[in-house]
């Protein structure tokens, strides 16, 4: 059984992702099709898929089966590339594009955890809504709200250029070094490294603020941004 | 052309789906249109009783869509409205009886035949959610003006925008004007700060909605009753008519919002 890293490649594009599947038998793609799902779970959480199938062929009942499932573990397949005429039928037939424009090569992306190396930055270009939970191994910038029941978790520092009303936990590996900026934290429920922001003894007041750690406490001060 | 089908749902249970549906079924129905609500609760079907119709049920929708029955075999006709029909839910099967897939099949199948689906989303995210949205043109998120409800319709809109649902509208059901002014209840305003999506309609806080959803009388019906002018409002807006909101459902910052004054 071949490794499911080489049958399954993974391609950023504009608009979603690009899977594409190698070859090997269905059963056989199926399953590292799964298993880089399930291992990269928060990755392909609310994803949106073109799959790039060969030639394999797939007749209706297989490849809606195929959605379904994909669909139940929050995976959006919009595209089905083939070579075969039998499976771009199908796809057709149940509404999913069969065209896609190609990735340049250099949008190629991995799971950004695994490329990006300290200091580099996540960027989050929309508001984050209750139960979504970002995390990245160092700084996050959110253009956009952090609505109550919505997590972000840095090893690095935090910036959101919108309101925060969820949690935000900047050094989380414990990096004392890490801040929390926002352009309304009044409602934030802030930590950086092992420690808690306490609500009760913060402004209220609505307007840039950064948060730091200073002998141990979480302290803040109004925020500029064209500060250096 | 075609018939558009619109879900209506909301993360937490008990805040209204099955009384909008029937409400705007109604309201769509009694202004001509023909129109098909399904029930997308499987295992808990109830939309039946509120629109009155228990009683006619003899095939349901995992019938149709099994193929133990027509699909217009499945289609109970309403006793007040011509053109106004329900596909009840199955009472003894569970949620995995249907698929997204069979959900689309079966309303590609009605869009040539109506005018509007309306489907009935049954509580959560799970499976039975992701079936009643799967072939939804347009959702329609409904809340209360509560906390946690909210919470849980900003999951829902999440979860929507990431299946590329599109943005779906909003509904604020059973605002109470008084409680709001004392600050025992949010507001429509504080609801839709949060929340960010298009406002369709706000239906008050009405006794007569429950005694309507306990005698299967949506007040839709009803000329004279408030949430049933809010239900028949909005289902003009879903028309695309452009009705003005009742002064009586917003407050004054909501109000230079909606009316366009920034
Ligand atoms: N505007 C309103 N004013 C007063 N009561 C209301 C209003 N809207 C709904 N209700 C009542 O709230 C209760 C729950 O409504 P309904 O069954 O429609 O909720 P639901 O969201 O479909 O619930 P579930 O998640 O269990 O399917 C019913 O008793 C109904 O009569
Ligand atoms: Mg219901």
């Amino acid at each position: 059984m071949s490794d499911s890293n080489t049958l399954v490649e993974i391609k950023g594009l504009r608009d979603g992702l690009l899977i594409s599947l190698g070859n090997a038998e269905w059963d056989e793609l199926r399953a590292a099709l799964m298993e880089q799902i399930e291992v990269r779970r928060s990755f392909f959480q609310g994803a949106r898929v073109a799959l790039d199938v060969g030639s394999q062929i797939f007749h209706v009942n297989e490849l809606s089966e195929l959605r379904d499932t994909l669909s139940e573990r929050g995976v959006n397949l919009w595209a089905v590339v083939s070579e075969s005429p039998t499976t771009e039928k199908t796809a057709q037939l149940l509404g999913l594009a069969t065209r896609i424009s190609r990735p340049r090569p250099q949008e190629t992306t991995r799971p950004p955890a695994e490329e990006i190396g300290e200091g580099a930055a996540m960027w989050v270009a929309r508001t984050l809504r209750s139960g979504t939970r970002i995390e990245f191994p160092g700084n996050i910038v959110v253009l956009g709200d952090v609505n109550p029941g919505a997590e972000v978790i840095a090893e690095g520092g935090i910036l959101v250029w919108g309101r925060v009303r969820g949690i935000v936990h900047a050094g989380v590996k414990g990096d004392e070094s890490a801040v929390v900026c926002g352009l309304d934290l009044s409602a934030a429920r802030i930590r950086i490294g092992g420690v808690s922001a306490v609500l009760s003894e913060r402004s209220g007041e609505s307007h840039p603020e950064k948060y730091f750690l200073e002998d141990g406490i979480i302290k803040s001060e109004s925020w500029q941004s064209n500060q250096s | 052309m075609g018939a558009q089908v619109i879900t209506i749902t909301s993360g937490k249970g008990g805040v209204g789906k099955t009384t909008a549906v029937a409400n705007l079924a109604v309201a769509l129905a009694a202004d001509g249109a023909r129109v098909v609500c399904i029930d997308g609760d499987i295992g808990l079907r109830n939309l039946d009783v509120v629109m009155g119709l228990e009683n006619r049920i003899v095939y349901d929708v995992v019938d149709a869509i099994e193929g133990r029955c027509r699909l217009r075999q499945a289609m109970i006709r309403d006793k007040r409205l011509p053109e106004l029909y329900l596909i009840p839910a199955a009472q003894t099967r569970d949620k995995s009886a249907v698929t997204p897939s069979d959900m689309i099949r079966l309303c590609n199948e009605l869009r040539t035949e109506v005018d509007w689906v309306l489907i009935d989303s049954p509580a959560g995210i799970e499976r039975g959610f992701k079936n009643s949205i799967a072939a939804a043109d347009r959702v329609l998120v409904l809340t209360n003006p509560e906390v946690s409800a909210v919470r849980d319709a900003d999951r829902v809109i999440g979860i929507l925008e990431a299946e590329e649902k599109g943005t779906p509208s909003l509904i604020i059901n059973r605002l109470n004007p008084v409680m709001v002014k004392q600050h025992d209840m949010l507001s429509a305003e504080d609801v839709l700060d949060l929340l960010a999506i298009k406002l369709i309609g706000i239906v008050p806080e009405d006794e007569g909605v429950i005694v309507g959803t306990n005698r299967g009388n949506p007040v839709a019906l009803e000329p004279k009753s408030r949430a049933g002018q809010a239900f028949r409002n909005i289902a003009k807006r879903m028309k695309g008519e452009d009705v003005p909101f009742m002064n009586l459902e917003a407050g004054t910052g909501l109000w230079a919002r909606l009316t366009g004054r920034k």
